[in-house]
Order: C-alpha cells, then structure tokens, then sequence
C-alpha cells in the first residue's frame, strides 16, 4: 500500500485534527464526525490518523484483536477459554483502521457463516466481519450520510453496546467490538440519521481554507507528497514521531488528569443553556477535556480545554432549527460568552 | 489557438490536449468529464484517446447500470459453483488499472456508483468487503466520464465532477472542427517518464491559487489537479519546468470551466460569502495583461501572470454560464437521485438492496448466491448421506462434470434466498408561490410565513422542496428540487411582490418539474398558493379572459399527470377563480379567509394525509 499523507504535515484545519487526536487519546469519547465542503481533506486526515496511532497489544492469534490486559467482558469467549488462570500469548500490532465501504453488505460488516467452511468440512464457523477487524480501532466510514440504512441499523446497536451479538444462520456469537467511529460527509448530499448522529461523540465542520497564504501552502506540500511519498514521507518521520509519544504519553496519563468541581459545573451549565437533550452531552464534554488536557500535557483540565472542546462536542446536539442559518457553532459560542466572562 | 473555436465550448486542440494528457497521467490526473451529445466528434475523442494510452493500458467501458458486484469484484457465480467453495472476481475498476474506466451516461449514474468511483480516485485502490469476501485490489485509473445531459438538471455528481481534472464540452463541435492531432503515442510515452522530473516554480502555483480564489473555486481540489496539469503540460511539451503556456492551458481546462464568478472586483458585491482575499492588481481588468516586464518587482511580475491567467480563464468560460455568473448565479447544484428512468424497470429489481429473504428465483427475483449457499451449508453433511438423497428432489447445483454424479454442494429449493430491493422513493413538494400584485396586496408575508413552517415540516421528513414563484411577465424556478432548506428560506425571503399574474405559466412550470421529479424516480407532490385571478398568458400579453383560460388548460395537464396537489386560496374571501382552478387541477381546495400561518400548515398537513 502507498504510504499515506503525514497526519502533521496538514496544513490548517486545526478542530479537526483536535478532534481526531481526541478521540486517539480515549476511544470512549465516542467517534468523531467530520462534515464539510469537497476537497478539504477529511479523508487525508483520517487515514493519516492510521499511521499516527501506537502499536498496541493483542492477544496473539484472536481474530478480534482482544486486549490481554482485559477483564471478562473485554475478552472474546475463546480468549476467556484459552486463558484459564494462565498468561496469554501477546504480540503487538497496529491499531486498525478498518474502512466500510459505501457498498458492503451486511455478511460482511457484522460477520456470518464461513461459507468456504462450511461447505467443505460442514463445519458451522464464524467468519468474523469488519466490527470485529475493527475493535479497539477505528471504523472509518467515508460518505457516512449515504451509508443504506440496513448497515446503518446494524452499526447503532453495536456502537452503543461495544458488543456484537450475531444470531443468524445458526450462529449465535457475540464478541466485543469497541471501536471509535469515524464518519465523513457532505451535508449538501444528504442528511444523516438523528440516531446515528448521536453516536458521535465529536462532530468537526471543515471549511475550505480562504487565505491565498494557506491555499498555497497546501498546494505545495501535495505537490511535493504526489512527486515523491517516500521522501516526503521520511521528511515529516520526526514529527510524526512526536505527536505519536505524545498520543502514548496522553493515554497513559488520561486516568490521572482532574476535573475540577467548577469545571464540572461549568459544563452542565453550557450544557441546561443550550437545552441539549440528555445527558450525554456533558459526559462527552468531560471526557473531552480531560482527553485534551492529557494530550498537552496537563494534569488538571480546566476552563480553556472545555472551550475548546465545546463546538465540537456540542454542534450537533443542539436542538436543530433547519431555518437558522446561524448555525450551531455560533449559538455555542454566544452561550460560552455568556457563561466564561 | 481559438480559430475554430464557438463561443463556450472548448476547441479542438484543447480536447486533443487534454485526451494526451489522460493518456499521459490518468491516475494522478482523475479524468475527463467530457460533455458531448454520441456521435463522430466524441467518438474521434474517444479513439484518439485509446491510441494514445500505451498498449498495456486498459479502457474499459462502464455501462450505466453496471451492478455493484462488477464494479467492484465480488464471488465468481459460476466459478464458486463449479469448486464448491467462494471464487472471487476482479471488478471493473481493478481491471481498469493503470488505465482508464469510460463512465456511459454519466449523468445518470446512480449514487453507489459515483461514490465507487470517487473512492478508486482517491485512493488508487478497490476495497471489496461483499459477498462474504474482503480484499484490496490495486486500481490507479482515470475516469473518463461522458455527459450526455442536456438540461440544466441533468449533471454529473458534484463528487465525481469535482474530482476529474479535465472538463470539456464539445457540443458546439462538429466533424468540420477536427483536425489531425499534434501528439503521436511516443510523445505521450516520453511525457510519462517525464512527468516526475517536472517541477512547479513558486509563482507559478500561487498564480494559480489566486485565479482559483478569484474566480472563486472553493474545492481545492482543483487548484491542486491544475498544478498536476500544468505539470503534465509541461512534460507533453518536453519541458523540465512549468511555464506559462502550461498554466495557460491550466486555467482552460480546469479552473476555468469550475468558475462560479467573474473575477473583476466589482462582481465580488454579489458574493454574500465571507470577504476573500482579492488578488493583487485586478483593478484594471483588460489593460493590466498587456504585459508587465519581467524584470520588475517579483510580486508585480506574479500579479501580472495570475492576471493573464484569469484573462485566459474568462475567454474560455462558455458564454452562457458567463451571463449567468453576470446575474451573479453560480452554476446550479442538485442533488442526482438514482439515475434509473421509470417503467422499464421491474421493481423486484429496482433501487438498493436491503438484505435477502427466501423465495423463489423463477418469479423474476434475483438469486442471493452467497445467502443460497449459506442456507444450503449446515445441511451438507446430512444431504450427502446417501439415504438422505435418495429422497429426490434434491437439486444439485454445480456438477463439477458430466463424469461426476455426486454434487459438490447440495441445495434445495427451500435454501434459495433472493435479494430484496428497496426503492428509496423521494419525496419532492413544490411549491408554486404567487407574488403577484393582487395576491402580495393580501397575504404574500402570510404565505411566506407558512412555507417556512412547510420547510420545516419537510426537513423532519427528509424531502426535497422546490420553489416557483410567479409575478410579473411569467413564473420563475427560485431553486431546483434541493434539501437544502436554508436556501430555500434564503430565496423566499428575498421574494418581492407586485406586477401581474402569470399563471399559465406558472402551472406549466409545475409540470415540468413534475415530469422531471417523476423522470428521476421520485415522488412530487405541489403546493400551490394563489388566488387564482389570472391575468397574464403565457406570451406575455394581458387579458383576464384569455389568461384564465389558458391558466386552466395548463391545469388540466397537469391534472393528468395524477399527482397530489392543493391549491391554497390566499384571497381574502374564498374566490371562484381559484377553487376553480383547483377543480381544473384535481387538487384539493383550502380557501383560507384570514388565517394565520400555523393554521395554513396545519391545513396543509391535513391535507396531505
């Protein structure tokens, strides 16, 4: 596979890449949704996550890349088996970026009876599908708003419950599938399911940059990516490098990072002013900014990782007017001038 | 260069340009969308095209409804059939690696298949997760997507537009027009070696980023597909470094066929967008290209290039879209629905396929080979038990040869599972607005209160909403079917009101649209709000008597297309005129004598159940 775009080496953009570094930091933030005009780099950015992301350990030959260090309920039933009292084998792998194309079916998302198996041997097998390739990753879903409904359906229950139960053909499975999902739209071809909306923890609105200065710099860089990847590549291997520490270090750290009383208060007031419906919202908004502080460094989150972390987290919960053109982000930022002055 | 060439299409050696450069770099530069009615000239394109792709390179023809599973790849029916386990097939899109994959009717082309190939465009890969297989394929090609639409309407999809480099429009060209081409295969050979070596000075690629931002291209995808042309130029013209020719032929073929607005600044007054950074010294418009030397300031010198491409850019912007961008209009957008035109189509058949169900594959559904297989599995072991088959009717699909008895796979008729489809049917509601003197007197701000409590209406239910107005010399389309509410308020609000009553016109242009909706596979349904006083016909001229009558002529037509409709009564007292009209249209009549704009809609709503 040819080498993809550098995560740092994209230029402006900044909500974005927060986000997604957000939702590298704690995969429970929820997924992040990037909407936006044509030809502003969603797509780059995501795949360029891919290679950003620490090697992470699994359980050596579990189809559902299972984490050794997990508990009963993190573990797949033969991980659970195989393990009894005894360490198990582990190997480290990259974390996956698993892609659902617009066209898969729905044998293939969720898994099904391995055909060639069970024609062979009669064996009854499960032949698991992209939610288990996905656990403990990422789910990349491109053109998310044009996704058929029947995935759709299917994706909701399990983004919620980090669970597949599989109940078909005879089958009856269940294994974890806990992955961060990750959507990119046009809003102008479609809208999205209010439901699966809310299964994103983030939600980004890209626009295309307007400033000549910025523009060219990104023609530039493209350019001299198309003309040469490996050399362009290795160009941007140290900083890569350094945001990849950073995402490790942020992890590791997150559990300890303190969310103040008055930051608590602060977010579930944002949150009655702007009458977000339940109370995922603030959750979100906590996790978020503890996510971010980890990721610079801090050991308390405070007022500033809430505002920053607020448009996205909140735009797409508001209660939509379809009328106003004003927007989400703007009503956000009047309710925090309001509230942080 | 432009001897041969009519106002607004690209010429000749333009088109021949640009086939040399698809040949050269089909992957790196998307394609082609090429608007041409059939005939010789796109047929000459199309051979000059296929000589000049290097003999390995595939090209290969993507017909319109070409089905997900040949597109991509997916399990070799007769293949998995005869080894008794999953075969996989190559798709359309992987063979066509390293060449170029012709889209038929692009026009037409279904959403599914516009976002397959947007994908291989951006990637340079397949990826297949279907039918129980999963796999990458490598597809670095180029699309070559011919445009046959004639309406405004009918365009390809912006996400497969936007990602084609080269846009030419032959129509105006004719079999007088061609001439013998400049390039052989061996040129083409030598610029693809070339091609790496070629580099794009600084000024030449900020030339470009200000022509794109003056004439306000968004997407920067384009300004970096005209560097890679530029490039490409550059290596077709044996050179090692972009120059101005390049740029020039840049600007032609693919920033200037995307502009959405003029790039004089006086037209920036109509961009309601944030303030863009105006290029330097446009103030001139004509004058200024003559010619700076060189040998001045360096930013002067990049000014005067960016002007002299914007100049380019503006001579090859076709004349009618030029008027549109002077009425400070880009080019429509919309939405394509499913591209399939009715009746033909068996809806066992028609739109997505929404999981599978048993039943029989005689009665004209299609077969779901992988689920027929899956049910068939757990039993195999029982069914090649030879008493088990002694039973009969087992049909045996696969006998490997006439020499082999025994089958590979056992299924029986109660394993068939067949793919069921959905037709995703949209729902459009137009909206037919009078903004005529006798109706603004009244209630135009009423009518317009209600539509807007109708769009939101309509955004809860995802529709389409599509807005005609009518005052004046005759009726308007504001905004094209579009879920895009925001701009229907935006264009309802700024609706003026006065003048007379052109409804003939106005109830023709429903039809229109109603044919057009019902054409794409959707399902329209129109609101009307008048007070039916007709006073205008259709060729301008005045008379209540005449227009009436034409006015429910028009009706009558329009009843017979069967489509739901209502007229709303917006007079003061409930008026004969009117509740005739809608008599005329087989619509539903809602005299609304002082009513308020909730009360509209929920008389609307009513209605429409």
């Amino acid at each position: 596979m040819a080498p993809a775009f550098p995560f740092t080496a994209i230029v402006a953009q900044d909500e974005m890449k927060r986000a997604l570094l957000i939702a590298a930091v704690d995969q429970d933030v929820g997924g992040v949704l990037v909407f936006g005009d044509r030809g502003t780099g969603k797509s780059t950015a995501i795949r360029a996550l891919a290679a950003l992301m620490p090697k992470m350990q699994v359980v050596a030959g579990c189809p559902y890349n299972c984490d050794p260090a997990g508990a009963k309920p993190m573990l797949c039933d033969s991980c659970v088996a195989a393990a009894g009292g005894t360490p198990l084998k582990t190997r480290a792998q990259p974390v996956p970026v698993v892609d659902l194309p617009l066209g898969a079916t729905e044998d293939r998302v969720i898994g099904a009876l391995d055909l060639e198996r069970a024609l062979h041997a009669g064996e009854k097998a499960f032949e698991p599908g992209l939610l288990a390739r996905a656990h403990r990753g990422f789910l990349y879903i491109d053109e998310v708003n044009l996704l058929e409904d029947h995935i759709v359906d299917a994706l909701l229950d399990v983004a919620a419950s980090g669970e597949n139960v599989v109940e078909r053909e005879g089958l009856s499975i269940r294994h974890p599938a806990r992955f961060v999902l990750v959507g990119s739209g046009n809003p102008e071809e479609g809208e999205l399911r209010p439901q699966l909306l809310d299964r994103f923890g983030l939600s980004v609105e890209v626009q295309t940059p307007r400033e000549l200065a910025t523009r060219m710099q990104i023609v530039r860089s493209r350019d001299a990516f198309e003309r040469d990847r490996a050399a362009f590549v290795k160009k941007w291997q140290r900083k890569e490098g350094r945001v990849r520490r950073q995402i490790q270090s942020a992890r590791e750290n997150l559990d300890g990072v303190d969310v103040p009383d008055r930051v608590l208060e602060l977010a579930a007031r944002l949150c009655m002013a702007l009458g977000t419906d339940g109370l995922r919202g603030e959750l979100t908004l906590i996790r978020a900014a503890r996510a971010l502080a980890s990721l610079e460094g801090r050991e308390v989150a405070g007022e500033e990782e809430l505002r920053k972390v607020a448009p996205s987290v909140l735009r797409h919960r508001l209660r939509r007017d379809p009328l106003d053109e004003a927007g989400s982000g703007t009503r956000i930022e009047r309710a925090m001038e309001q509230l942080f002055s | 260069m432009a001897e041969t060439q009519r106002p607004g299409g690209t010429s000749w050696q333009d088109a021949q340009l640009a086939a040399a450069l698809c040949a050269a770099a089909p992957a790196t530069l998307g394609g082609v969308l090429l608007r041409a009615g059939p005939g010789p000239v796109r047929d000459s394109w199309l051979a000059l095209l296929r000589d000049w792709l290097p003999a390995e390179s595939p090209q290969r023809r993507i017909p319109v409804h070409v089905s997900e599973t040949r597109l991509l790849g997916g399990l070799d029916l007769a293949g998995t059939l005869q080894a008794g386990r999953p075969v996989a097939e190559r798709g359309l899109l992987a063979e066509c690696d390293g060449g170029v994959a012709v889209l038929a009717m692009a026009e037409r082309a279904s959403r599914a298949t516009v976002a397959h190939l947007a994908a291989v465009l951006d990637n340079g890969e397949v990826l297949l997760e279907r039918d129980g297989l999963s796999g990458r394929a490598i597809a670095a090609a180029g699309v070559v997507a011919l445009d046959e639409g004639l309406a405004d309407d009918e365009a390809v999809a912006p996400a497969l537009r936007d990602r084609l480099a080269l846009h030419l429009d032959l129509r105006s060209l004719s079999i007088r027009d061609l001439a013998p081409a400049p390039f052989d295969a061996a040129a083409i050979v030598a610029a693809r070696d070339r091609l790496a070596r070629v580099a794009c000075p600084e000024d030449a690629t900020e030339a470009l980023c200000g022509a794109a931002l003056a004439l306000g291209i968004d997407s920067l995808r384009a300004t970096l597909l005209a560097v890679q042309v530029a490039r490409a130029v550059a290596a077709l013209g044996g050179e090692d470094m972009v120059d101005a020719e390049a740029l020039d032929a840049a600007v032609r073929l693919v920033l200037a066929p995307r502009a959405t607005r003029l790039p004089l600044p006086e037209q920036a007054g109509d961009e309601n967008e944030a303030p863009r950074e105006s290029p330097p010294e446009q103030g001139g418009g004509g004058d200024a290209g003559a010619g700076n030397p060189a040998g001045e300031e360096a930013s002067a010198s990049e000014g005067a290039m960016q002007e002299r491409l914007l100049e380019a850019a503006v001579a090859s912007i076709p004349a009618d879209l030029l008027a549109r961008l002077q009425a400070g209009a880009g080019p429509r957008q919309r939405n394509p629905g499913q591209g399939k035109s009715g009746a033909l189509q068996r809806h066992r058949l028609r739109g997505r396929p929404m999981g599978v169900a048993p039943g029989d594959p005689r009665s004209g559904a299609r077969l779901s080979l992988v689920a027929t297989l899956r049910a068939a599995a757990p039993w195999q072991n029982l069914r090649r038990d030879p008493a088990a088959r002694a039973g009969g009717d087992a049909a045996s699909a696969g006998r490997a040869g006439t020499g082999r008895t025994r089958p590979r796979v056992v299924v029986r008729r109660e394993d068939f599972r067949v793919t069921r489809f959905r037709q995703r049917s949209e729902s459009t509601t137009i909206f037919v607005v009078d903004a005529s003197g006798s109706a603004a007197l009244h209630r135009l701000a009423e009518a317009k209160g209600a539509i807007e409590l109708l769009l939101a209406d309509c955004y809860v239910r995802r529709d389409q909403v599509a807005l005609v107005a009518f005052r004046g010399e005759q009726a308007e389309l504001l905004l094209p079917p579009t879920r895009s509410l925001v701009r229907a308020k935006r264009n309802l609000a700024a609706l003026p009101g006065g003048g007379g009553t052109p409804l003939a016109s106005a109830v023709d242009m429903a039809a229109s649209l109603v044919e057009q909706i019902q054409r794409r596979g959707g399902t329209p349904a129109y609101v009307m709000l008048t007070d039916g006083r007709a006073n205008i016909c259709r060729d301008g001229s005045q008379g209540r008597q005449a227009a009436g009558e034409e006015a429910l002529a028009a009706a009558r037509m329009l009843n017979a297309t069967a489509v739901r409709g209502m007229v709303i009564d917006t007079s003061p007292r409930p008026h004969h005129s009117a509740e005739q009209l809608a008599r005329a249209l087989g619509a539903l009549y809602l005299p609304l004598p002082h009513a308020d704009a909730t009360a509209l809609r929920d008389a609307v709503q009513a209605g429409a159940r």
